[in-house]
């Protein structure tokens, strides 16, 4: 019985791990130029943003709330960042870095206060700040692009040096965040406070767990991540431009949190299956070119992968249920 | 008599926006005594347990524990003082593990502290074994039946070494054997000294496992006596004691054929063999306690969920409803009791919601004519005395009895044969009250058949021509006007040991 619910709790990981050598496979036989390692380095340099805004999503989603915003976050700390690169050259990049993720921070604290005092749902909130902190990095940079000489060589650096293996600093930062953000959420009575909110908020004062600090803290978390992710993109990209910068990223990050089996009601959710949720969206967004599959279809598998996902999540979810059931009444 | 008392209740009284529910309770809880409150829906016992367990707070009273005194004033602050509620359906966290919902909420460990996952999953263990049940703690509480999910509720009351456990109508869910084994927890957990409260209307449970019991009617105290010393009418009588009111049924109306007959209607497990009639001009009462079965069979004769056998008459004609849109093509009229859910379209005008059932009649060449729309709520709210600022008002901003008055008016535009009403009066003032009771006597001499759901006895014995009985998801009772009386129904009503009932 127990072995039988552990099953069902993993097969979601497992299952994503078998698609993601499936695919790998597949590509391989058709493609024999994708299995090299030059490839598992563009697909490593093509995740770790996505990687950690999507840790930040996850405890959101985990939470039963959304973060539409990031993107917009993402790009507000980016371009706030490259213009204090840019106007004060001598800054060290670390105060870069602080500024990104304080900014991000703020911007999710902004988001997490709307939704606990005007008890507003996640969703309109953050559909709201996405376009309203979007217009804001077109305000302060007056839609300029902040260029790539004004990128400090020791930032991008990040993204082509390596200390160990040859595996990049930005994959090595990303990798940190994951894991800190497992050890947080499934190793704290806080990062448990986080799970029992999602899976009941109705129970959770009364066995006093602080609502409002949580959600507070989820939105600030995501926020302070897709600062992060604001700064290295500078790093990833060598520019800042308002107008590209973060747009349409909450949906890529949201796919690979969903299709990672994070449930959109709450409660449910691994940083393992999160991770390979975005390990699946990344390969695929780099087998698809090399197939010589037009780039307009990205965006068709993107969504199309959402919505199975959803369908996967639902029928997993009443299978469980159903299986639970059974057992009970012939155990 | 001097055991020591645990919980001292005096003139505990609490108001829900102005109404007072409960009025002036002095109780005392003994030290290593299991207490039953018992009491008809709405007497007040489970607010009174509420209270205890910091769910409500008290608008006046006072409560000592061991003679001092005690604010309740969270459920948080409850369990911190011992007192633990456990709710007919617990309250859980469904996607974690049984050891992660005893751990939570125990509230003594730093908030970035690690969390020692084999020590919880030891604990809930040894928890299991001292109640003797066999669950995997490891096992996530969606998983759980509800036996089990009350049996880790009981658990976190021995975690937090909890004296006063408060159990809300537990046996409702469970099966025979998980209520013997309940019992058998809550008989261990009283020798241990602790006290117990358990809550029920099933006197034969509260005869083989309570020391004392306590009856409650309409918000106030009737009594509390040892159980060994009463007898089933005792208790009955002190639950029903209050003075019939007068409702007068003026209209006799003529009684004709049967408009409705219903044989062997079965739903397992809601209800079993419902046999019924109701005639053309004829009021009758469907009685017995919350959870009896009343609604059910109700929504079964609409449709909104068919019954598994039997069978439905409608005028003479056999028929079959699948879907309460059968339901109203054949003529029948249902009024939920849940209003807010299952009756208005709050968002919605009051006109539009008094025209929803009939687009025939509001409609024009195949578009809705807002003249024809307007002209029928007009006369609905004429002829029912509807209160409202505008007809194109949204039905929510109107008062619960208006709006009862609505849903009404909206069935009644339908010209239905039989008119099913379940508790419409439920929560709506004394005033408009009475004059449901003379629209509803006003429709029966109009020839519609009535089939009257309701918990308020005096309604049901002022207006009904017969009144049925269920407990239990049977029939206990077939009562002309003559034979029913509070007494009578209410011995139908109260479920009895297997076999007795029939």
């Amino acid at each position: 019985m127990r072995d039988f619910v552990r099953t069902l709790i993993h097969r979601r990981e497992a299952g994503i791990f078998a698609m993601l050598l499936l695919i790998t496979a597949l590509v391989g036989t058709m493609e024999p130029r994708f299995l090299t390692l030059e490839t598992a380095r563009i697909v490593a340099l093509a995740i770790p943003l996505i990687l950690i805004a999507a840790m930040g999503q996850m405890m959101v989603l985990v939470a039963r709330h959304v973060d539409l915003s990031i993107g917009s976050i993402m790009a507000f700390s980016s371009i706030i960042a490259g213009m204090m690169f840019r106007d004060l050259p001598d800054l060290p990049i670390m105060a870069g870095v602080v500024v990104a993720i304080a900014l991000g921070t703020g911007l999710g604290l902004v988001n997490g206060l709307l939704v606990v005092i005007f008890k507003l749902p996640s969703i309109i909130v953050t559909l709201g700040t996405l376009s309203l902190y979007r217009g804001l990095v077109f305000l302060v940079s007056d839609a300029r692009q902040v260029d790539p000489q004004f990128i400090p060589r020791s930032l991008i650096s990040l993204s082509q040096t390596s200390p160990v293996f040859g595996i990049p600093w930005l994959v090595i930062i990303a990798l940190a965040v994951a894991v800190a953000t497992y050890l947080f959420l499934d190793h704290t009575r806080l990062g448990r406070q986080i799970y029992a909110l999602g899976s009941n908020p109705v129970a959770a004062p009364l066995r006093g767990i602080k609502v409002v600090r949580v959600t507070l803290l989820v939105f600030a978390l995501s926020g302070a991540l897709s600062g992060l992710a604001g700064v290295l993109y500078a790093s990833r990209f060598g520019y800042v431009n308002p107008g590209i910068t973060g747009v349409g990223f909450e949906f890529t990050v949201i796919a690979a949190v969903v299709v990672g089996g994070v449930s959109i009601n709450g409660g449910v959710g691994t940083v393992l299956g999160t991770v390979l949720g975005v390990l699946l969206l990344g390969l695929v967004s780099v087998a698809l070119p090399v197939l010589g599959v037009s780039a307009f279809w990205q965006d068709v598998f993107n969504g199309a992968v959402i919505v199975l996902a959803l369908l996967i999540d639902r029928t997993v979810r009443e299978r469980s249920t159903r299986a639970l059931a059974q057992a009970r009444s012939s155990g | 008599m001097d055991q020591q008392k645990l919980i001292s209740a005096r003139g505990i009284s609490k108001q829900f926006a102005g109404v007072e529910v409960l009025s002036d309770v002095d109780l005392d809880l003994r030290t290593g005594e299991i207490h039953a409150l018992l009491g008809e829906n709405g007497a007040g016992k489970s607010t009174f347990a509420k209270i205890l367990a910091g769910v409500h707070r008290p608008t006046r009273g006072t409560l000592r524990m061991d003679g001092r005194p005690i604010e309740v004033s969270s459920p948080l602050a409850a369990q911190r003082l011992g007192i633990t509620l456990i709710h007919q359906e617990p309250i859980s966290f469904p996607d974690l593990s049984v050891a992660e919902n005893l751990v939570l909420g125990r509230g003594n460990e730093a908030a970035l502290g690690r969390v020692r996952r084999a020590e919880n999953a030891a604990r809930a263990r040894e928890l299991m074994d001292l109640l003797g049940v066999r669950i995997d703690v490891d096992q996530v509480m969606r998983g759980l039946s509800i036996a089990d999910q009350q049996m880790v509720e009981i658990a976190r009351a021995l975690d937090s070494d909890s004296r006063l456990i408060i159990m809300d109508e537990p046996t409702a869910p469970l099966t025979p054997k998980e209520v013997e084994t309940l019992f058998a927890i809550a008989r261990r957990l009283r020798d241990e000294g602790r006290t117990i409260v358990f809550i029920s209307h099933r006197l034969e449970e509260v005869r083989a496992l309570c020391d004392r019991a306590t009856v409650f009617r309409d918000g106030r105290l009737v009594g509390t006596e040892e159980v060994a010393g009463l007898e089933d009418a005792d208790i009955i009588r002190m639950m029903i004691g209050r003075p019939v009111k007068d409702y007068i049924h003026k209209h006799r109306a003529r009684i004709g054929e049967a408009a409705l007959e219903v044989r062997g209607l079965t739903r397992v497990p809601a209800f079993r063999d419902i046999s019924l009639e109701v005639r053309r001009g004829e009021i009758v009462g469907l009685a017995g306690l919350v959870g009896a079965g009343r609604t059910d069979v109700a929504r079964a004769i609409f449709g909104v969920a068919p019954a598994d056998t039997g069978t439905i008459r409608v005028n003479g004609a056999d028929v079959t409803v699948a879907d309460p849109s059968d339901a109203i093509g054949l003529g029948l009229a249902f009024v939920p009791e849940d209003r807010a859910t299952a009756g208005i379209f709050g968002t919605m005008s009051v006109e539009n919601n008094i025209t929803a059932a009939v687009p025939d009649l509001i409609s024009q060449g195949g578009f809705i004519s807002a003249a024809r729309v307007r002209a029928l709520a007009r006369s609905s709210v004429e002829k029912l005395k509807i209160r409202l600022a505008s007809l194109r008002q949204p039905i929510m901003e109107l008062s619960g009895g208006n709006q009862q008055k609505a849903i009404l008016a909206r069935w009644l535009h339908t010209d239905p044969a039989v008119l099913i009403l379940d508790e419409p009066t439920r929560g709506i003032d004394v005033g408009v009250k009475a004059e449901f009771y003379d629209m509803i006597g006003a429709l029966a001499e109009d020839g519609k058949a009535i089939l009257l759901i309701s918990s308020e006895l005096p309604e049901l014995l002022a207006l009904c021509d017969r009144i049925l009985v269920m407990a239990e998801g049977r029939l206990t009772a077939e009562l002309s006007r003559d034979e029913a009386t509070q007494e009578s129904v209410m011995q139908a009503a109260v479920p009895r040991a297997a076999g007795e009932a029939a």
